[in-house]
């Protein structure tokens, strides 16, 4: 629900560099990252920036490789926005909400090239290591794809694989073989309010936005993933703006891992 | 002749314990539960609106629990997401085992909801789950006649021991597991399950081992609402 006056009183306090919690419009909250919060995963992580909180966790499943790439294995990323960590979401099968999370997460993963997929391969046609991404939120408050986006790639960063007897996994012995991330994808969600760019926006923030593109930039600036979200329209001027936006913050959140 | 847990645990020691109580900031009330390498959070949203309406209940508000593994937080293979079968029970036995301690008269039409999750598990899960949604129901500032405790005990080899984790659960040999929850100002019992092999003598001193445990856990919930509101 958005009440006019609300997102009137955000927009003039934006053009006078405020926030409701006194941030810069472009500033994120604190972000703390914790690695390995989780032993039963094969990789884990922890991000809170500012009161969102969230955690993702890593496993592995062997399977057959699809029949157009036998040599390649593959990700999946899953994510349910639980009652547990907002008033807001509700029980049930996930919602548009949260399978679009987890699929711009999978893209920023996927189409960055971080994982090469030939080496998920165990045997060609016929065996394959499929990474099980799965994200969870603890506490709900805001810019959720940022989150989502930097917990599943620390937490990729710290995976190593089970160890496969027979070939199948022995989930209580570890290769200590690393799964090898070789790049840093880092999605940056840039809001429109009006005239004025907003990062990491709270939740309540986000309920007055028109617009939202979140960006997924590379070492090397260049992108690999863009999800525009929201009801309102962007102009070519616009998108060019918080493209470039959003590769500066991601270059100060790549500092971070 | 003292029995040789693996563990190096005596018969009657619990693993190490954490509590915190306020760990989730959207809900009303929350808290952390940690027994040795099984963690559990609970979230409590309420009272609040119930709906749909044909659920509510005029008289007085309704407990609805949800108790969930996260999908990567088990020993084996990924936990599919979604309730199943093992989830659905442990979700009502929770209810049961929270409800006696409850006063929901002032809360007609309304629902208090506790969700239950757990990122790690090393057996023990739905009674940690529990420990935690008590905290977490005090700190939501409801009523409650006493917080209640729960711990599993269970008969390795034909001895009783306490806290089993998931090597004594997968013991090669008879063995017992009995989740116990606990009034601990009563010493009454809201929750029993057990799957195994114990005799009725047996399933007494369990039993007795259980009240004990759970008077030592109730301290450590104790003190994680006197941790956050002390002072306050």
């Amino acid at each position: 629900m958005i009440i006019p006056e609300a997102r009137e009183h955000l927009l003039r306090a934006l053009r006078e560099g405020l926030r409701f919690d006194g941030r810069a419009a472009h500033a994120y909250r604190p972000i703390e990252i914790t690695r390995n919060i989780t032993k039963n995963a094969e990789g884990s992580a922890r991000v809170k920036i500012g009161d969102t909180e969230v955690i993702a966790g890593v496993k592995f499943e062997v399977g057959t490789p699809f029949p157009d790439k036998p040599t390649e294995g593959s990700i999946m990323v899953n994510t349910e926005l639980i009652p547990f960590s907002s008033p807001e979401f509700e029980s049930g099968p996930p919602g548009i909400e949260s399978i679009e999370l987890a699929r711009v997460v999978d893209r920023g993963i996927r189409e960055s090239k971080a994982i090469d997929f030939k080496k998920l391969c165990i045997k060609e046609g016929e065996q394959a290591w499929i990474a099980l991404i799965d994200i969870v939120p603890l506490n709900a408050s805001g810019n959720l794809f940022d989150a989502f986006a930097l917990a599943a790639l620390v937490a990729l960063r710290e995976t190593k694989f089970p160890a496969l007897v027979d070939g199948k996994i022995d989930y209580h012995q570890s290769s200590g073989k690393p799964l090898g991330v070789e790049k840093k994808p880092i999605a940056v969600t840039v809001h429109k309010i009006g005239d004025i760019l907003l990062i990491d926006p709270t939740r309540e923030e986000e309920h007055l936005c028109e617009a939202r593109l979140t960006v997924t930039s590379m070492e090397n600036d260049v992108l690999c993933a863009l999800q525009k979200g929201g009801d309102g329209p962007l102009t070519v001027d616009e998108i060019t703006a918080m493209v470039t936006l959003a590769i500066e913050k991601a270059r100060e959140l790549r500092k971070l891992i | 002749m003292a029995f040789e847990r693996a563990s190096g645990r005596k018969v009657n020691e619990p693993r190490a314990m954490e509590a915190k109580a306020g760990v989730i900031k959207n809900a009303d009330g929350s808290a952390m539960f940690k027994m040795g390498d099984t963690i559990a959070y609970a979230a409590v949203y309420g009272p609040r609106d119930l709906y749909p309406k044909f659920m509510q209940n005029p008289k007085k508000g309704i407990l609805r629990c949800n108790y969930n593994m996260m999908p990567f937080s088990g020993s084996g293979e990924r936990v599919r997401p979604g309730q199943n079968r093992r989830a659905k029970e442990i979700s009502m036995v929770t209810e049961k085992a929270l409800l006696p301690v409850l006063e929901l008269e002032d809360f007609p039409n309304a629902v208090v909801d506790v969700y239950v999750e757990l990122p790690q598990t090393d057996a023990g899960s739905r009674c940690a789950g529990i420990c935690a949604a008590a905290i977490a129901l005090a700190d939501a500032g409801l009523v409650m006649k006493d917080l209640i405790a729960a711990v599993s005990v269970g008969n390795l080899d034909g001895n009783i021991v306490v806290d089993l984790d998931k090597d004594e659960e997968d013991f090669e040999g008879p063995v017992a597991d009995i989740p116990v929850a606990i009034i601990p100002s009563t010493g009454q019992i809201t929750l029993l399950q057990m799957d195994g092999e114990i005799t009725p003598e047996k399933l007494v001193k369990a039993l007795e081992l259980a009240q004990e445990t759970c008077m030592r856990i109730n301290e450590v919930q104790r003190k994680a609402l006197k941790d956050k509101y002390a002072g306050e």
